[in-house]
C-alpha cells in the first residue's frame, strides 16, 4: 500500500478502538448505491523503479533543442544552489505561515522576497507573490479600480503592446465585473504605443493605464510621458516589467514625475525554470497609499512578547477566510516555493550578478539580429530601441520557416500571425545570457540555408 | 539577521553571471536606471548558510506531524520531485510546438483522463492554478452555460454557512450575490432552508462534501434534486476530496461542476504557502466552457487546444499552461498509486481520524459533533477549558508547538467555538497519532496545573507569540537601507 | 459592560448617531462594536461628499481578525470625515463616542431618525449578542 504505513495488526486495533468491524463501515453514513466498487479505467500503481524509467522516457520526447523563444518564458542561468535549497524538506513541504512561531523560515524569506522585489521595482510594498504575470495584471487591474476613487468610468486602457496571453487572461478575470478594457493600436513603424494613441482611447474618464516596458515585441516604451499624462488625468500607471530587465532598465518606481501606482509581471526570469509554462510567479508591487487594496499575502515586520524580531503575515482582515464575500479577491495561496528560489537566486546573483545578466541578454539579442538582419528575406521590424526580443519580418510564411528550423533543433522564435496578422511574416525572436555566439552563428546559417534552399526551389520551378 | 545584514557593498557571490559587463550604449539614456538597486551583496556560502538556517525555523511534513484541517498534508513523495524537474521537462519551453512535446503532452492527457475516472466527471482542464482559480473557472463556467442558455436571470449562488470563505469570495467575483445557507446542528444543510432560497435565480449552490464540519452530507441526493430541479448547477469545492477518493465520485453524487486541489489529495507539495494547482471538471453539457489550454489526442498525436478549437471556453487563466510542473507531480503520483492505491486514500485518511476522534473522546475531550461519523477531519471544541481553565484553542495550538506537533487549524470552522479541526492524512503511522494525544492529554493537564506556561507558548521555538496588532498598526513590509537620492 | 450613552440614537449594525441639530448627525460605532472586534489597525473613511442611503455600506473598520463594515445610519451626504483616525485607528477603541467618530453626515430625510433605537433598546439589543 504506497504510503500507508499501517500494519494488520494497527488496523484492527484501530477499528476495536472506534468500535467497528472493518473499514467499510466508516462509510456507512455514504448511501451504499452511490458507492464506487472500484475505479476502473485508472491503471495499476506501479513502483518507483517503474514510474522513473517511464518518466525518463517522457522526458526524452519532449525535443531538446537551442532556446531562441522567449515570449514572456526565458531560459537563463540557474545557480545550482538554488533548488538544491529550496527542495528541502523544511521549505517544500511547510504550509502557509498561519502559525507564526513555527515557521519563521518561510514568513523571514517571505519578508526578504518583498524587500527584493521593493528594491528592484523601487516601489514602496511588495505582496508575498500571485500565481503569475497574467493572473497578476488581472489583480492589478481590480485593484486599480478599487484604489482610483477619482475615477467612476472603471475604464482600463491596455496597449496592444502588451503580451496577447496576458490580455485574454486579464479578460476571463475581469470580465463579468463591469470593467471595460480599452486596447489600444500600437505604431507600425516603431513598435511601441504613442501617447496620442492612449490620449483618444481614454476620453474624459480612465481609472488606469497599462503599459508593459520592455513591451511583448521587445521594445521600449515612452513610459515617462505616458506615466505623467496618466497622472495628470487622475488614472492610475500599471506597470507590466520584466524583472531581470530592471536591473538595466529604469524600474517602474521612477517612471515619470511620480513614478508607476503599481508594478507587476512574470518573476519566471529571476530563477524558475522553463518547465513547460509553470510553476512561476507573479510579482506585484504597489505605492504606500494602495497597500490596502493589494491582494494576496503579505508579510510585516513585528516584535515578540520579549521584544525578538520576528514576522507575520499582516493585513489579513481583507483575505477571503474573514472578509468572505466582500474581500478583495478569492486568492489564497501565492506561489510560495517558486519565491523561494526566487528568493535564493537574486541572493546568490546579487545587484550585480542581475545587472550582468541582464546586459548580456540585451547585447547576444542585438548581436543575434544582426546576424539574422544581413541575410536576405530577414528585416527588423520595428525601430524602437529593445530590451532583450526583437520582431523580425520574414519573406515566406513564419510556420514554415520554424518548423524547418525545429528540424535542425532550434526553436527560432515565436509565431505573432495568430496574435498579430497584420505584421505578415513575424517572428519574436530572443537570446539570452546562454546563447553562445556559436549559437547565433548557427542560427543564423540554418536559417541563410533554410531561406536559400527554397529560393533555389522556386528558381526551379 | 536578515541577508541584507550579512551584505557588504561590493562583495560579489559567485561566477553566475558574465564577469564582465556587455556593452549597452545603445540604450537611450532616458530608459537606463541610474542606480545599482539595492540588493543583498553576499558570497554564495553565506546566501547557502543563511537559507538552510532559515529553513531549519520552519516546521514541515519533512520534520514534524502536520494535522492541519482542510488543508490534508500527506506525504509528499520524494520521487514526484525529482522526476518532474528531469532536465526533458524542467527545459521546456512553453510555446515548443506540440510535435515537439509529445512526452510532456501525454503526461497532461493522461492526468486529465485519470481525474476524469476519479471523479466521475466527462472532462477536465488542468489550468487552473490553484484551488481558488479552479473555483473561479467552476463559478464563471457555470455563469457561462445560464448565458448560452439565455437563463439570464440566474444571479444568485448558494453557500452553505459553513462553507470555505473562498466559496462566497469566488462568487461575487464572478458577479453573483451570495445567499448563505444554514448548516443543523449535525452538520447537514438544513433542506427546509435550501428549499426556500432555490428559485428562477439560482445560478448554483457551491457545496463541500464532507463538508468544513467534517462530516459526509447525507442528503446529497436530495439537495442536488432540489437545485437541479430549480434550474441551478451544483458545484463541488474538492477541498475535502481524500475523504471520499476511492469511496465515492463527485460526478456520482449529482455535481455539475469540481474543482480538486492537487497540492492535497495527489500530494503536490504545499511548498510554503503554494503553487498549488486547482483542476476542474465538469458533466458533458458544461465540458464547451472548460478553460484552456485541453490537451486532445487525435490520431495517436497529442494536441494543445486553443480558443479555435473551443469557441465557448470561458479562455486563458495563465499565460500559458498553469502550473505545469505541480500538474507532473500530480501525475506521478497518481502513476505510483495507480487504481489499488487511490481506492485505499479515503479509506485510511477516515480509519486514522476516526480513530483519533475515538481516542479523544475516550481521553474525555469534547467534539462538536459526537454523534457522527469522522469523515478525514474532526473537531474537538475546547469551548469547556477555554471557560473552566481559561485556556484557549490557540493557547492549545501553541503549545502543541513547543511539544513538536503543528497545531491544527483553529477558528475555523467559524460556527464552532473554540475548536481544532483535526486532519491526519493516511500518511501517518498510528503511534505519531497517538503520541499527538499525548500530548493534547498532557496540555490539558498544563492547563489545570500551571495554565500560564500554556497561554504564553511556545517557549522552545525562536519567537514567542508575536504581536500582530503593531505588525498591522506600524506596517514595515520591506527592508530599507537607506533612502535612494532624489 | 460596555457604555450606552443615553443621549444617542443607535442601529442594530452598532452605529451610534448624535444629532447636531443643525440638519447634520455624527456617527460612530458602539462601545459594544469596537470590544467585539477587539484593537482596531485600519479605517477605510469614504470621500466627502459622498451621498448614500441609509443601510449602505460607508466605512470599514478592520481589526487583525476582522474587518468589519460601518452602515449609514440615515440617509444623506458624507460632510465631514475623521481624518485623525486614519494614523492612529485605536482612537476608536479608546474613546469611541468621542475622539473616535467616524463621520458627519448631512441628512436628506430627517424623519429618518425617529426610526432609530434609544439607549433602552440598543441595551436589550446587545443583551441578546
Amino acid at each position: 500500500m504506497p504510503f500507508i504505513p499501517h500494519t494488520d495488526q494497527e488496523i484492527d486495533e484501530m477499528l476495536e478502538a472506534i468500535g467497528i468491524k472493518d473499514t467499510d463501515a466508516l462509510f456507512a453514513e455514504i448511501p451504499s448505491h452511490l458507492r464506487v466498487s472500484g475505479l476502473e479505467g485508472i491503471p495499476e500503481g506501479m513502483t518507483e523503479m517503474d514510474v522513473s524509467r517511464l518518466m525518463h522516457q517522457r522526458a526524452a520526447e519532449n525535443k531538446q533543442a537551442v532556446c531562441f523563444l522567449g515570449a514572456g518564458a526565458y531560459e537563463h542561468h540557474i545557480p545550482a544552489a538554488v533548488w538544491q535549497l529550496t527542495t528541502r524538506g523544511e521549505y517544500y513541504t511547510a504550509y502557509t505561515p498561519y502559525q507564526a512561531e513555527a515557521s519563521q523560515g518561510t514568513l523571514q524569506l517571505t519578508y526578504e522576497y518583498q524587500s527584493m522585489m521593493t528594491a528592484l521595482t523601487d516601489m514602496d510594498v511588495s505582496n508575498a507573490s500571485l500565481y503569475d504575470g497574467a493572473s497578476a495584471l488581472a489583480e492589478a487591474i481590480l485593484m486599480a479600480v478599487r484604489g482610483n476613487r477619482k475615477s467612476k468610468s472603471r475604464k482600463i486602457v491596455i496597449p496592444r503592446t502588451v503580451h496577447p496571453a496576458y490580455r485574454k487572461t486579464a479578460n476571463t478575470i475581469v470580465g463579468g465585473q463591469n470593467i471595460e478594457l480599452v486596447e489600444v493600436d500600437y505604431n507600425r513603424a516603431s513598435g511601441t504605443v504613442s501617447l496620442d494613441a492612449i490620449k483618444q482611447a481614454a476620453g474624459d474618464d480612465v481609472t488606469a493605464v497599462v503599459i508593459q516596458h520592455p513591451s511583448f515585441f521587445g521594445t521600449l516604451e515612452d513610459v515617462d510621458a505616458i506615466t505623467d499624462w496618466a497622472h495628470q488625468n487622475n488614472a492610475l500607471m500599471i506597470a507590466i516589467t520584466n524583472p531581470l530587465s530592471i536591473a538595466i532598465l529604469k524600474p517602474p518606481g521612477q517612471w515619470g514625475e511620480r513614478g508607476a501606482d503599481i508594478a507587476c509581471g512574470d518573476g519566471q526570469p529571476l530563477g524558475a525554470p522553463l518547465s513547460s509554462g509553470g510553476p512561476y510567479y507573479g510579482f506585484l508591487c504597489c505605492s504606500q497609499k494602495l497597500v490596502r487594496q493589494m491582494p494576496g499575502r503579505i508579510v510585516g515586520r513585528t516584535t515578540d512578547v520579549n521584544g525578538t524580531r520576528g514576522f507575520v503575515l499582516t493585513l489579513q482582515a481583507r483575505e477571503q477566510h474573514i472578509r468572505r464575500s466582500k474581500a478583495t479577491s478569492n486568492i489564497c495561496t501565492n506561489q510560495g516555493l517558486v519565491v523561494t528560489a526566487s528568493t535564493i537566486h537574486m541572493a546568490i546573483l546579487g545587484p550585480r550578478g542581475l545587472e550582468h545578466t541582464a546586459a548580456a541578454c540585451h547585447a547576444n539579442t542585438r548581436a543575434l539580429v544582426e546576424q539574422l538582419n544581413a541575410i536576405d528575406g530577414v528585416e527588423t521590424a520595428f525601430s524602437s530601441p529593445i530590451f532583450h526580443e526583437s520582431v523580425l519580418l520574414l519573406d515566406r510564411p513564419a510556420d514554415q520557416v520554424l518548423e524547418a528550423l525545429a528540424e535542425r533543433d532550434i526553436l527560432g522564435g515565436y509565431d505573432l500571425a495568430a496574435d498579430y496578422p497584420e505584421l505578415g511574416n513575424a517572428i519574436l525572436v530572443c537570446a539570452t545570457e546562454l546563447r553562445t555566439e556559436e549559437d547565433i552563428m548557427a542560427y543564423r546559417s540554418a536559417l541563410q540555408a533554410i531561406l536559400d534552399v527554397e529560393i533555389r526551389h522556386k528558381e526551379i520551378a | 539577521m536578515l541577508i541584507h545584514e550579512h551584505s557588504k557593498p561590493g562583495r560579489i557571490g559567485a561566477p553566475q553571471a558574465p564577469v564582465v559587463k556587455a556593452d549597452i550604449s545603445d540604450i537611450p539614456e532616458q530608459f537606463v536606471r541610474k542606480e545599482r538597486a539595492r540588493l543583498p551583496e553576499v558570497s554564495e556560502l553565506q546566501a547557502v548558510r543563511h537559507y538552510t538556517r532559515l529553513s531549519k525555523k520552519n516546521f514541515s511534513i519533512d520534520t514534524h506531524f502536520y494535522p492541519l484541517g482542510s488543508c490534508t498534508m500527506k506525504y509528499n513523495p520524494r520521487a514526484c520531485n525529482s522526476l518532474a524537474m528531469l532536465p526533458g521537462f524542467l527545459s521546456r519551453h512553453p510555446l515548443t510546438p506540440d510535435r515537439y512535446s509529445q512526452g510532456f503532452l501525454a503526461c497532461m492527457y493522461e492526468l486529465q483522463s485519470m481525474l476524469c475516472n476519479a471523479m466521475g466527471m466527462a472532462a477536465f482542464s488542468l489550468a487552473p492554478m490553484a484551488g481558488a482559480q479552479g473555483e473561479f473557472a467552476g463559478i464563471k463556467m457555470i455563469s457561462a452555460y445560464h448565458k448560452a442558455n439565455k437563463d439570464d436571470a440566474r444571479k444568485e449562488v448558494l453557500v452553505p454557512d459553513a462553507a470555505h470563505g473562498t466559496n462566497p469570495a469566488t462568487a461575487t467575483m464572478c458577479g453573483f450575490t451570495v445567499k448563505e445557507i444554514p448548516t443543523l446542528d449535525n452538520g447537514d444543510v438544513n433542506l427546509d432552508a435550501l428549499r426556500q432560497a432555490t428559485g428562477p435565480q439560482t445560478a448554483a449552490l457551491m457545496l463541500t462534501n464532507p463538508s468544513t464540519l467534517g462530516v459526509f452530507e447525507r442528503q446529497i441526493e436530495k439537495i442536488a434534486a432540489i437545485v437541479h430541479e430549480a434550474g441551478g448547477l451544483l458545484y463541488y469545492d474538492g477541498a475535502n476530496l481524500n475523504a471520499i477518493l476511492g469511496k465515492i465520485r463527485p460526478g456520482d453524487m449529482g455535481f455539475d461542476v469540481i474543482h480538486t486541489n492537487l497540492h492535497k489529495t495527489f500530494s503536490t507539495p504545499h511548498g510554503g504557502g503554494g503553487p498549488g494547482s486547482g483542476a476542474v471538471g465538469v458533466a458533458a453539457r458544461l465540458e464547451p466552457f472548460l478553460p484552456l489550454p485541453l490537451i486532445s489526442k487525435e490520431n495517436n498525436q497529442y494536441r494543445s487546444l486553443t480558443g479555435q478549437d473551443a469557441p465557448q471556453s470561458i479562455g486563458y487563466l495563465s499565460a500559458f499552461m498553469g502550473n505545469a510542473g505541480v500538474l507532473l507531480r500530480a501525475y506521478i503520483y497518481m502513476r505510483l498509486l495507480g487504481k489499488t492505491g487511490m481506492e485505499r486514500v479515503a479509506e485510511f485518511a477516515t480509519l486514522n481520524a476516526n480513530y483519533m476522534m475515538a481516542e479523544a473522546k475516550r481521553r474525555g475531550f469534547q467534539l462538536a459533533i459526537p454523534e457522527r461519523r469522522a469523515s478525514h477531519e474532526f473537531i474537538i471544541t475546547l469551548k469547556k477549558e477555554a471557560s473552566e481553565l481559561h485556556v484557549t484553542a490557540m493557547d492549545f495550538a501553541k503549545r502543541l508547538l513547543d511539544l513538536g506537533y503543528h497545531a491544527p487549524t483553529t477558528y475555523f470552522p467559524l460556527l464552532v467555538p473554540e475548536c481544532l479541526l483535526i486532519e491526519p492524512t493516511e500518511s501517518e503511522a498510528k503511534e505519531v497519532l497517538d503520541g499527538f494525544m499525548d500530548a493534547l492529554e498532557q496540555i490539558r493537564e498544563e492547563a489545570k496545573t500551571d495554565p500560564e506556561l500554556v497561554t504564553t507558548a511556545p517557549h522552545t521555538l525562536p519567537v514567542q507569540r508575536l504581536d500582530e496588532v503593531s505588525a498591522a498598526r506600524n506596517l514595515d513590509l520591506a527592508w530599507k537601507t537607506e533612502r535612494h537620492p532624489g | 459592560m460596555s457604555e450606552i450613552p443615553s443621549e444617542l440614537k443607535y442601529t442594530k449594525s452598532h452605529e451610534w448617531v448624535r444629532d447636531e441639530g443643525d440638519g447634520t448627525v455624527t456617527v460612530g460605532i458602539t462601545d459594544h462594536a469596537q470590544e467585539l472586534l477587539g484593537d482596531l489597525v485600519f479605517v477605510e473613511l469614504p470621500e466627502t461628499g459622498t451621498e448614500m442611503s441609509a443601510e449602505d455600506a460607508v466605512c470599514v473598520v478592520e481589526s487583525v481578525k476582522a474587518a468589519s463594515d460601518v452602515y449609514m445610519p440615515v440617509s444623506g451626504e458624507v460632510v465631514v470625515v475623521n481624518e485623525g483616525l486614519v494614523d492612529a485607528p485605536e482612537t476608536i477603541n479608546d474613546s469611541p463616542y468621542d475622539d473616535g467618530w467616524l463621520i458627519k453626515i448631512k441628512l436628506s430625510n430627517p424623519d429618518e431618525l425617529s426610526g432609530l433605537m434609544d439607549a433602552d433598546s440598543y441595551d436589550v439589543e446587545t443583551a441578546e449578542d
